[in-house]
């Protein structure tokens, strides 16, 4: 199935599979007789051909080694190891003995799409599942118990199962799911299956380690970039600096005699690649390449030109709402004092540590990729398409991923990959991404201002509240089936009014959140936690705002406005209560901020401590509280908040790219910056599971972190930062 | 023909001397464990170890290196036996993704060959490889513990 297989088959016979995949690491090393092992066991791989798929969801070998197919995709979150958990918790395998597969999306539509879904974005990969991955582990249970108690001629009521073993009592006599798996196989799947309560759980729930861990410490790990195949050439391309500029002409006789040069090839309208036999050759060669671009008519865009349009859309007419409770208009109009403040937040790359990469392999009669993707089954489509073969006759073998955030939801590089390797045919062909392009060719954060305008009452209540954001809109360019009459709905993350994904905490009496939408020609994609980040920015950072303009404790002014959404608020009280906001002083010159939002089904809050010394921002701690429902591996969900501050707070304090000359800026880490190890803040987190539902986790506490420490700021210096990066902000000496 | 002595065993590498030893390691040794994560030493998803001193090897070219210098991998670090920061990563769970780890990794264990008792400053100080998952918590608690186990080892 998944990648680990053909590698691992591949690195074992020191010789091509059957489809010429010579598995990088695993197969250099043996070539070169290093003898190399690692003792450790991984969880990684590794089924016989032979070995019987109970349902789909369960492989089990006569050894009693478990293999769990994952549909959904790995990237770092975690979701492989939990969404294992929650099949072998209905299964009653024994978890030592679990490894897992990848499910391929040409695989899954032979088999009637029976991992449905693949895509893997919005916090969704468990919560968007977890019921019928619960429900293939509990199926496949039944009938290895079936199949153990027709061999023993009883009924199936009166045996038990635990950790893989099967036993009858009555007649003392047990087996392994091993022994029985074959005859398994062939029975009639159960009509009707109870899931376990979740009270009773024994391995989901439990803070077990990964279960893809250890080739990512020895350096086998084999990812997209890793990638060797016999014979395979690799393709470093280049497209317009100037997002839809176009290529115009290039000079390949100026490169192709250099060493190792084997093709240079217009891609599309806007592309061009140089196919070399290594990287570094068609790196330099491209580099070498005289091009020349017609950057169209947003070459004279810059960062300054898109800021006064956005500016425009502070105060023009709109009809994109979304969030009307009374009328805050008249109410704004009429109101004896009116706090007003505006707001900015900045392109970003995701910047994942592995780029952009896809290996692929084009025939007339079948086109395969080997590679890194979010979308399983949009990527296959895209591979068709572009490739001009039937679906039928394509396959996409998906891949674990050095990190992605959002960028691989989108497939541009996948049709890059095929119409090089359409060029090529026969040959397999490593598209590779430098940096440098990766970080030109993004899709970006999208670009938004935002104006919050409030009517306070003589007593500090809250009487109306305006939020316009005005700005890009990711739907119109990515996703354009999600846009209606009313525009784009993610634009509106954490602000409207209900409903279990995104709802705002706050209780107003007139509220008007809108859109005044301006779309720049700078292709945006959705990004780790999407407009959530900015909106929840912007939202909690005026409401700090507000408190202070009332004579109000930030945390006092929130509970009143809190009372009607008690799972909001039950997330800010832990934070606080955490810091110490009521009941201790921070050290001298440390300051604190709050801040709260819901996103991707889950409640969160943080409460951090700063201080500023001439100038200088030190965040020293976080507390960090979540409301996700249930809580299926602790120690993950840990890693998952606790990495939300890096992603966040990185973004609060460089994250920035700027448009000169309609192109993007920046080019590397040297000019786009993100936090390393020496700005770590202490993060404490706190889960408070109320159950009873499915909340995201990878993404939500990533908007909360720069607004708790940008309020903390406030408190320490004074200072309101309303324009994101830090970085272009002088915090002054205090 | 440049040669090279990695992970113990001397190759002959048939590559231009310019290019960075970073593809030298990938695609003309075939050691894929080492990164390439930027091309220009910010992101230290390359480091590898030169006669124990960790390096970025993505901005080195191939000509700054000579036969007689010993280039230890992430391949070559655990060969014979999981290294004491390899173990402590795999207890602590620190990997997301696992892109960055292999520098990481590569990165603790020649501090703590260097400076065995860092101080947590020191680490924050000397480890400045990028993570974009956000590890560096588990990170820091793993080069302290495997600080700790490898000063045991030797007690």
């Amino acid at each position: 199935m998944g990648s680990e297989r053909h590698a691992t088959a591949a690195a074992k016979a020191v010789r091509p599979s059957r489809r010429g995949f010579l598995a990088g690491a695993g197969a250099a090393a043996g070539a070169f007789s290093f003898g190399f092992s690692f003792p450790m066991p991984d969880k990684a791989l590794a089924q016989s051909a032979a070995a019987p798929d109970v349902n789909g969801w369960v492989v089990i070998q006569p050894d009693d080694t478990v293999v769990i197919r994952i549909a959904r995709i790995e990237m770092g979150q975690g979701s492989l190891t939990g969404l294992a958990q929650l099949v072998a918790e209905e299964l009653e395998c024994d978890w030592d003995k679990v490894r897992f597969e990848l499910v391929k999306p040409g695989e899954n539509r032979r088999r009637q799409n029976l991992w449905r879904d693949q895509s893997t974005g919005g916090s969704r990969a468990i919560r968007g599942s977890q019921d019928y991955v619960r429900m293939g582990g509990a199926a496949a249970r039944h009938m290895l118990v079936q199949a153990a108690a027709q061999g023993w001629g009883v009924s199936p009521d009166q045996c038990s199962v635990a950790k893989g073993v099967i036993t009858h009592k009555a007649s003392n006599r047990s087996t392994t799911f091993g022994a029985v798996a074959q005859l398994a196989a062939t029975l009639t799947p159960p009509k009707e299956i109870k899931l376990k309560d979740p009270k009773d759980w024994t391995i989901a729930g439990k803070p077990v380690k990964r279960i893809d861990t250890q080739d990512k410490l020895n350096g086998s790990l084999v990812y997209g970039i890793d990638l060797k195949m016999e014979g395979m050439l690799v393709a470093v391309p280049k497209a317009s600096p100037v997002h839809g500029g176009k290529l115009k002409s290039f000079d390949a006789k100026a490169v192709l005699g250099m060493r190792g040069v084997k093709h240079v090839l217009r891609v599309d309208d806007e592309t061009v690649a140089v196919v070399a036999d290594t990287f570094w050759r068609a790196k330099t060669a491209l580099e070498a390449l005289p091009i020349e671009w017609d950057d169209g008519p947003n070459a004279a865009v810059t960062s300054e030109t898109i800021a006064a349009k956005l500016h425009e859309g502070l105060s023009a007419e709109t009809n994109f709402v979304g969030n009307r409770t009374g009328d805050a208009k008249a109410a704004l109009a009429k109101a004896t004092r009116v706090i007003e403040a505006d707001y900015s937040y900045p392109y970003q790359n995701h910047a994942p540590m592995e780029v952009l990469s896809a290996t692929v392999r084009w025939t007339p009669e079948r086109c395969e990729m080997w590679g890194p993707t979010q979308v399983p089954a949009a990527a296959l489509t895209t591979l068709s398409t572009a490739a001009g073969v039937p679906i039928e006759a394509c396959e996409i073998h998906t891949m674990r991923i050095g990190g992605s955030f959002g960028r691989r939801l989108q497939t541009d590089y996948i049709k890059m990959a095929t119409l090089i390797a359409k060029q090529i045919p026969n040959t397999p062909v490593k598209m590779m991404w430098t940096r440098e392009e990766d970080m030109a060719q993004g899709r970006f954060h999208p670009v938004t201002q935002c104006r919050l305008r409030a009517a306070l009452d003589a007593d500090g209540n809250v009487e109306a509240l305006h939020v316009r954001i005005s700005g890009q809109s990711i739907a119109a360019y990515a996703i354009p089936n999600l846009m209606s009459a009313n525009g784009d709905p993610l634009v509106f993350q954490g602000l409207i009014p209900g409903g279990a994904e995104m709802a705002i905490g706050y209780t107003i009496p007139n509220v008007l959140v809108d859109h005044a939408m301006h779309n720049p020609h700078v292709r945006p994609g959705a990004w780790r936690g999407v407009n959530l980040n900015q909106n929840a920015l912007y939202l909690e950072c005026f409401m700090d705002e507000l408190a202070h303009a009332a004579g109000a404790d930030p945390l006092v002014f929130r509970r009143k406005l809190m009372a009607k959404h008690p799972k909001h608020l039950a997330v800010l009280e832990a934070a606080a209560k955490g810091i110490g906001w009521e009941t201790s002083k921070p050290a001298p010159g440390v300051h604190r901020g709050l801040a709260q939002v819901m996103g991707f089904g889950s409640y969160v809050a943080a409460a951090a401590e700063v201080s500023v010394t001439g100038g200088k921002l030190k965040i020293h701690r976080i507390v960090a509280a979540t409301d996700c429902g249930h809580v299926l591996n602790p120690q993950q969900v840990d890693a998952q908040i606790s990495g939300s501050f890096v992603y966040g707070l990185s973004a609060m304090l460089y994250g920035e790219c700027t448009v000169k000359d309609g192109r993007i800026e920046q080019q590397n880490f040297d000019t786009y910056n993100v936090m390393r190890l020496d700005e770590m803040p202490t993060v404490e987190v706190i889960t408070v599971p109320s159950g009873g539902f499915w909340g995201g986790v990878g993404e939500p506490t990533i908007a909360v972190a720069a607004p708790a420490v940008l309020n903390a700021i406030f408190a320490a210096t004074g200072k309101r930062v309303r324009n994101m990066p830090l970085k272009n902000i002088d915090l002054g000496s205090t | 023909m440049p040669k090279l002595n990695v992970n113990g065993k001397v190759v002959d590498v048939d590559v231009e001397d310019d290019t960075p030893l970073l593809w030298v390691i990938r695609d003309h040794v075939g050691l894929t464990g080492t990164k390439y994560g930027c091309g220009v030493a910010q992101c230290g998803a390359c480091t590898i170890h030169i006669d124990g001193v960790a390096t970025r090897s993505c901005a080195l070219p191939l000509s700054a290196v000579t036969e007689d210098q010993k280039i230890v991998t992430i391949e070559g670090l655990g060969a014979e036996q999981p290294h004491p920061v390899q173990q402590v990563w795999a207890e602590l769970d620190v990997a997301q993704c696992g892109f960055c780890q292999v520098g990481m990794i590569m990165a603790t264990a020649s501090l703590l060959a260097q400076n065995p008792k860092p101080t947590e400053d020191e680490i924050r100080a000397e480890i400045t490889n990028i993570c974009r998952c956000g590890t560096y918590g588990r990170v820091l608690a793993g080069v302290k513990l495997a600080s700790e186990r490898m000063a045991l080892n030797k007690g």
